[in-house]
Parts: structure tokens; sequence; C-alpha cells
């Protein structure tokens, strides 16, 4: 299977605070993977790193074959690298609609495309994936006005509008609705298997990470602690160490 | 459209058309109304639609005044000596010289502005809110100060632009009907703009430009362009102002930084930024009461003035249409409540769970 | 332009001249520069009537001159005059913009700053005026480099002035209130901190400092109604290049700002000088700009 995203030996610090330290790990095509860890152990920032958010320190990453460790945000998200926020960031003054049209991919843009309205296809595909994340009834509602769970939906349909290769999806499920969860890993999975497109998924909830991952990393300290199969993370008493607090 | 808009713009065309013919004592004034709505319309692309608070707009303007009185001198005769004579250089331009001389002016302005826009754009849109105003405000006093320096263009004396050739009554109008076609020209302009790509584009930038930077947006190319269209058409003003007034300097007609560069800011948040209508609401407004205040309060105008602008951002920020759009917003085409029955099979469930 | 600087470089008693110039001018601007970082990074207030206001501590001055009264007495009047105002503004105008949109503070402070110059040209005309305070000037190297004692005399008080307001700020009731205010104003006023009293006493306390520094300004070079609008400037510069709450980092600046100004008003002209203000601004900033993009970040 292709590697699409190839972290090498990244290290990022703040000031003296090492967030990452040597940290490798590959994401395969077409695969859904994990990554977990307690607080504070530099998962957000690893994320930052890739979507070159932070210039990391030492090591490289590199998506699809091309280095692009020093490439900018816009840059790396127009080859198709796209992240989601933990907090969300949607578009609050305009409406879901115009969150979502926005939202098309900028890959082949060119100055006159700036100048156009939009095509009927791209109204379309507006419509489906608002009815695919359950936001169809609320599409004409400005989208600050709407619930946190609800902009994370939003911000999810946004993403899948920009057609990436693979998704960086910071927290999914934090913040909603316990009963939406079950829907959600639902959607996950139909956008990986039916769009195609790679996820790298941070998450705190065991039950959904275990239920959706096929291969899982653990980051603890800034390093990485373990990876595997959900079945072998489950059981690995370093990992268990961690989160319960020993050393 | 609705026929009740159409109508609308009817009657402001033809307003705008006959109020120098009804009103030939004041074409001076209302040719200012119309560049003040101007002035607002281009403040608001980047202030309202954008979120990028300039404070020095202004300088696109005195830089397309001199840039057209450089091309219109230069093709006739030396502009150093020119200059120099401080309105004693006689030239004679024939009709069609002066034409040509004016057009090639206004033109060159309106491309040199954009020019100008690119090259300054790189240098400050790393900036962001307020470093953003004060690095703006910072290049349009900059230009002030280095053109009064400047001898080569008159330096601080200014310069004495050709003479119209015919009669006072013709110049005046001449000249309003050229503001007016280019203010109108602005609106409708900016009226498609924002129903393109573009104007979604730089809407999100004002909302989230993180966000837009993170899914990819073109952020630095959109935010020169509207700096470019902002300054194409304030250059192409600048322009034409400088040659109704017939004399040019650098302090108070080109670059009046604390006149028209805080007022175009005061109108567009006065008639409510981030609209349309707003800026040309508020210019309007503005204007009015700033020629009251000119015949009441001698004086004391520019106190009142700028105790004017204080009061308004501070007591009344969203302005008149943001104030409206609070109050009605169905009005205004926001939804506030989702409807009820329209929703799909799965929002139906999603929502009853 | 040319000449002037091999000038330079043929007398170098000229550059001491200038750079003696530089630094006594430019430890008044760190005072105002100081009550700007004040009120930016406890209130979150971008205050662009601050150049009006030391304007105004000028005038007190020259008015006190006027009527036969010695400037330096006028020091304290105008702290006390310009701590009433600066509380008057902030009850009347400041008080409504904290917290809100950060391009409103700056609007609002404009206008402000607009009502001010206006009033002050109508009251006092447009000339230039300066408060001559009738001290000695001093000669040195056989007096090649000259040095009016009123300069001496503006810099050992704005030293004492700013040396009074760090040790209000490190001591007092008040200066603790101000601190803990501007780490973290929620968590004061659980405290409970009246903050809207720390607030307004912030901008009246800058105002003050500005007052003060208006008067040194009078006392050893002029003002004049227009004249805010630079000072405001320089203190801005003097911010952006120092950071907030880095009271060495404002010293420098000023002093540092002070001599960029004689030197390029000499090489280039004195009527560059204010050009030469306005393009140090647009360079720091530029140059902060490239800093962050260094750490893929923006100036905000």
């Amino acid at each position: 299977m292709r590697t699409l995203i190839d972290v090498r030996n990244v290290s990022k610090t703040f000031g003296g605070v090492v967030a990452n330290h040597d940290i490798s790990l590959k994401v395969p095509e077409g695969e859904i993977t994990g990554l977990i860890g307690p607080n504070g152990s530099g998962k957000t920032t690893l994320f930052n790193c890739i979507v070159g958010n932070h210039p990391i320190d030492s090591g490289s990453i590199v998506f699809q074959d091309r280095e692009i460790t020093t490439f900018t945000v816009q840059k790396i998200a127009r080859l198709g690298l796209l992240r989601t926020f933990q907090q969300t960031h949607i578009y609050g003054n305009m409406n879901c609609i115009q969150n979502m049209l926005i939202s098309v991919p900028h890959r082949t843009e060119g100055y006159s495309d700036m100048f156009r309205p939009y095509r009927r296809e791209a109204y379309e595909r507006v419509d489906e994936l608002l009815e695919f994340v359950g936001l169809y009834s609320k599409r004409k509602l400005q989208a600050g006005d709407l619930s946190f769970g609800q902009q994370k939906l939003l911000e999810f349909a946004m993403a899948l509008m920009n057609g990436p290769k693979v998704l960086l999806l910071d927290e999914p499920t934090a913040g909603i609705n316990p009963t939406l969860i079950n829907g959600l890993i639902d959607r996950l999975k139909r956008a990986n298997q039916e769009l195609g497109i790679t996820l790298f998924v941070i998450e705190h909830n065991m039950r959904v990470i275990m239920n959706l991952a096929e291969h899982i990393y653990c980051l603890a300290h800034g390093e990485l602690l373990a990876q595997g199969s959900p079945n072998e993370i489950q059981n690995d008493q370093r990992v268990i160490d961690a989160y319960l607090g020993a050393h | 459209m609705k026929p009740s808009v159409i109508a609308l713009y009817v009657v402001i065309v033809i307003a705008g058309i006959t109020a120098p013919l009804v009103f030939p004592n004041y074409t001076f004034q209302i040719a200012v109304l119309w560049m003040m709505i101007l002035f607002a319309l281009t403040w608001d692309i980047m202030g309202g639609q954008m979120g990028y608070n300039s404070l020095g707009n202004i300088f696109f303007f005195g830089a397309g005044m001199y840039i057209s009185a450089v091309v219109q001198i230069a093709q006739f005769a030396p502009v150093g000596e020119y200059t120099s004579a401080f309105g004693a250089y006689q030239v004679e331009f024939t009709d069609a010289q002066y034409y040509t001389g004016l057009g090639l002016g206004i033109v060159a302005a309106g491309i040199g502005a954009i020019f100008c826009a690119v090259i300054l754009g790189a240098c400050v849109f790393g900036l962001r809110g307020p470093y953003f105003a004060i690095g703006t405000l910072g290049l349009a006093l900059a230009a002030a100060e280095l053109i009064g320096g400047w001898e080569w263009v008159g330096g601080g004396g200014g310069i004495s632009m050709p003479v119209f050739p015919g009669g006072p009554d013709l110049r005046s109008r001449f000249f309003y009907y050229i503001v007016f076609v280019l203010a109108i020209t602005t609106f409708g302009f900016l009226r498609w703009l924002y129903t393109t790509r573009f104007g979604l584009a730089i809407n999100a930038i004002r909302d989230n430009e993180s966000k837009a930077e993170a899914m990819g947006l073109h952020t630095k190319r959109y935010k020169t362009a509207a700096w470019s269209i902002a300054a194409f058409f304030l250059g192409m003003v600048g322009a034409v102002f400088g040659n109704m007034v017939g004399f040019i300097e650098p302090l108070e007609v080109a670059f009046p930084t604390v006149t028209f560069g805080i007022f175009m800011v005061a109108m567009s948040l006065l008639g409510g930024k981030g609209t349309l209508w707003g800026p040309v609401l508020g210019a309007t407004l503005f204007h009015v009461i700033k020629e009251l205040t000119w015949i009441y309060l001698l004086g004391w105008q520019w106190v009142a003035l700028g105790a004017i602008i204080v009061i308004n951002v501070v007591f009344f920020q969203q302005g008149i249409l943001g104030w409206a759009m609070d109050r009605w917003p169905e009005k205004f085409g926001i939804v506030v409540e989702p409807s009820p029955g329209e929703g799909r099979a799965v929002g139906a469930q999603e929502a009853a769970q | 332009m040319l000449d002037n600087l091999s000038l330079l470089i043929q007398a170098p008693l000229l550059n001491i001249q200038l750079l003696l110039d530089g630094l006594l001018i430019g430890a008044i601007f760190a005072l105002a520069a100081y009550g700007l970082a004040l009120v930016w990074g406890v209130m979150n207030v971008k205050n662009l009537a601050q150049g009006d206001f030391v304007i105004m501590g000028g005038y007190i001055a020259t008015s006190f001159a006027d009527y036969g009264i010695h400037p330096f007495l006028a020091l304290p009047a105008a702290i006390v005059l310009m701590f009433g105002f600066g509380w008057l503004c902030y009850v009347s105008i400041i008080r409504r913009v904290i917290g809100r949109d950060i391009f409103v503070s700056l609007l609002a402070t404009f206008g402000l700053a607009l009502v001010l110059q206006q009033a002050l040209n109508l009251i006092f005309g447009s000339d230039v005026q300066t408060a001559d305070a009738g001290f000695q000037t001093r000669f040195f190297f056989g007096g090649q480099v000259t040095v009016a004692d009123t300069k001496f005399i503006a810099l050992v008080l704005a030293g004492v002035l700013a040396a009074c307001v760090v040790l209000f700020m490190k001591r007092s009731r008040m200066g603790k209130a101000i601190r803990a205010t501007a780490q973290d104003a929620r968590a004061a006023r659980v405290l409970g901190v009246n903050t809207d009293r720390v607030y307004a006493f912030t901008f009246a306390l800058n105002s003050a400092i500005c007052g003060a520094a208006g008067v040194l300004v009078a006392m050893i070079w002029v003002i004049q109604p227009y004249y805010g609008i630079v000072h405001s400037i320089r203190s801005f510069i003097i911010v952006v290049l120092a950071g907030l709450g880095n009271l060495p980092g404002v010293i420098f600046g000023a002093l540092f700002l002070g001599s960029a100004e004689q030197f390029s008003a000499f090489v280039f002209g004195a009527e560059f000088q204010v050009a030469a203000v306005v393009c140090i601004l647009v360079l720091v900033l530029i140059y902060r700009q490239i800093q962050s993009a260094r750490h893929r970040q923006v100036v905000k």
C-alpha cells in the first residue's frame, strides 16, 4: 500500500518545551489512521507541523513522495492535505451554503476564476454534502448561529467539499451530543470508503477510535510511545500506563 | 431584480443627471457628494467586506492625482520647469491636446494606482487588525511628506493644473459628469463583484482568515485584488478631482489623511459597513451633515466633525443598515430560524434524536 | 544629500552633536511611549490621540510662560490637569470602546485626536510656539558642540518621572491592581478588583504622563496643534519595536528613534524629518512582518 504522509524524525520545541521529539509515522493511502495520547502529549502540535502552521526544528515531512516541510499552509492545503480544528473554525457571518461554496477546491483556480459565479454543479454538491452531514434543513442559517456540534459537522462538510486526498481531523467527536456520535462515525467511514478520502484522526474517545481506525499511533510526552492495530494498542501496557498517569 | 429596485436606480440616475441643471450653483458640492460615495464604496471593499481596516486608502487618491498631473504636463512641457514656475510657465493647450491629456492622465492614474496597490500590498498584508490600520496610515502620511519634499513635482508648493479650455459653467458641468459616471460605475461594478466568487472569498477572509488559509484559498491574491480595485477607482477620481480643483499640493488636496482619509471610514461606518448600500447612504448623510455644520458652525466645524466621528464610532458602530439588519433580519434575506418541514429525511431524523 | 553625508564624515564632532540632541529628545519620546504601552497592555486600547495629549501638555507650559510663570511650574499643573482630562476622556469615550472590535478604539481615539487638534488650533492658533525656560547653553569642544541646559534638565526630569511611575506600578496598591488587570481582567474582577476604576486610572495616568512629556517638549523644542499625530506615530514606533511591558526596550527604542530622526533630518534636510519618522514606522512594521513570517505567523 502506498504511503500518503510520511513523517520522518520530526522535532519541534517551543522555547525550551519539547512538544514533539523525533517522531516518525506513516499514513497509508485509503485507510483510517488514529492518533491518541494523553493531554499535552503533542498530538495537535504534530498536526500543526504537518499542515505547515509551525516550522519544524528538524526532520522532514513527505506527502505523496513530495517534500512539503517548508511549504506554507495554503500550498499544502491546495495539494490536498486538509485539517479541521479542535475549536470550530467557520465563517460565522455567512450562511451554510456560502460557507460550503467558498470551500470548493482551489487547486486549479486561475485569476479569472476569482470573478466567476459558481457553477450549477457546485450548488448541487453543496446540497448533497449538507444532506450527508444532516444540516440540509439549516442551510440558510448564519453559520455563527449554529450550535457547536452543528458547526463541527459544517466544518467536516466544508472539508469534504474541498475534495482533499487526506483529511486530518482534530477530535471530531469532542463537544458533540453523544447520541449523534454513532452517526458521525458512520459518516467518517463512508467518507473514507465512498469518497476515497484517507483519514488521520486525533481522538480522545477510545470507543470511537477503536471502532474507526485500522492502525493507531500513541504519543506521550511528545514522543512516539506505541503503534499497532486497535487490539494491540488496547492491550499495550505502556499505553495503559500513559493514560493512567504512571511513568 | 424587483421593479421597486429598478425604479430606485432610475430615480437616482435621473437625479444625478439633472442635478447640475437644477442647482447650477451647487454643481461642485454635488460632484463632491458623488466623490464621497465613491470613497465610501471603495473603502468598504477592504474595510467592510474583507475586514482589513485601512486608514491610508487616501494614498491612492493622491497618487492618482499626481500621476495624472505629471502625465498631462509631460506630454507638452518639461515637468520640472513647469512645476518650478508655479503657474507662471504658460503652456497653450489646444482643446484636443487638453482632452487627450486629461483622458490619458485619468487612465494612467487608475493603472498607476493599481501598481502602487500591488507593491504596497506586499509590504502591509502581513499585518493584521490595528497594525494594518496604523501601517496604512503611515503609508499615506509618508507619501504626503515625501511628495512635499520632491521639487520635481512642485514640492510643498504644489502644481497648477492645465487650464480648462472653456467657460466656468461648462468646466464645472464637465467635471461633474465625469465624477458622476465614475461613482455610478464603481457602484455597478461592486454590485456585480459581490455576487461572484470574489465576494464570498473576501467575506471569508473577514470572518476567519486562518481558516481560509487552511482551506487553501489564495488569500494574498484576493487581498491584492481587493486593494487594487479600490486603488483603481480612487486613483481615477483623484485625477479628476485634481483637475476639478485646478491646483494640487500634497497635504491638503492630494493626501488629506485627516479629512477625506478619515471621512471615507466614518461614512462607511455611519451607513453600515459590509453592505452595498450602507456606504452610499452613509456618504450622503455625512456630506449633508458636513455642509450644514459648515454653514452653521463657523470656525468650529472641524471640531464638530471630529465629534460626530467619535459619537458614530462609539455609540452607533453597526451603522444605519447594520442596525436595520439586526432589527429586521428577514428583510435582508438573513434566516434566523430553520424552516420546519423543509428538512429532508436525514436532517429531520437527526433533529428528532 | 551626499554633501551632508561627507560633512558628517569630515567633521566627527557633528555626529556627537546630532547623537546628543537625538538622545536628549528621545528620552522624552520614551515617556509618551511608556504611556501608550501602558494603556495598550492594560486595556488593549491603541490610543491615536497620544500625541495630542502631549501637545496639550505643551500648551499648558506655553500658557504659563505667557503669564510670566516659569514653565517648570507648569509640570505639576500639567500632570494634574491632564490626569483629570484623561479621566474625562475615559468616562465619556474610552469606557465604551474597551473590549469591542479593536478598530473601534483606534478610530474613536483618532476622532478624539481630530477634535483636540482642531480645538487647539482655534484656541492657540497655528503658529509654532515654544516655552522659553531662560537657561544657558553649554559649549563643548571649543564651541563645536552646543547643548542647552534645558535639555539636560528635561532629561533629568524625564528620568525622575519615569522612575516615579515605575515605582508606583511596583509598590502601590493601585499599581498592583493595574498589573493584575493587565494579566487577566476577569480573574482580577473575580478577586474584587474594580477594573473599571483601574482602567480609568490607567488612562488618566497615561494622559498625565503625556502632559508632563508635553511640558518638556515645549521647553526644549517647538509645538504646534498639528504636530500631535507625529508624536502619536513616534509612540507607536517605539512600542512596536519594543513590545508591551518591556521598559528597557521602550527606553532603548526611544533613544534610537530620537537619534535616527536627528541624523536623517541632517542628511536629507529638515523638511524630511516628519517623512523620516513615518518611513521608520513603515520600515519597523515591515521588519516585524519578516520576523513573524519566519515563524509562519502574522503581526497582530
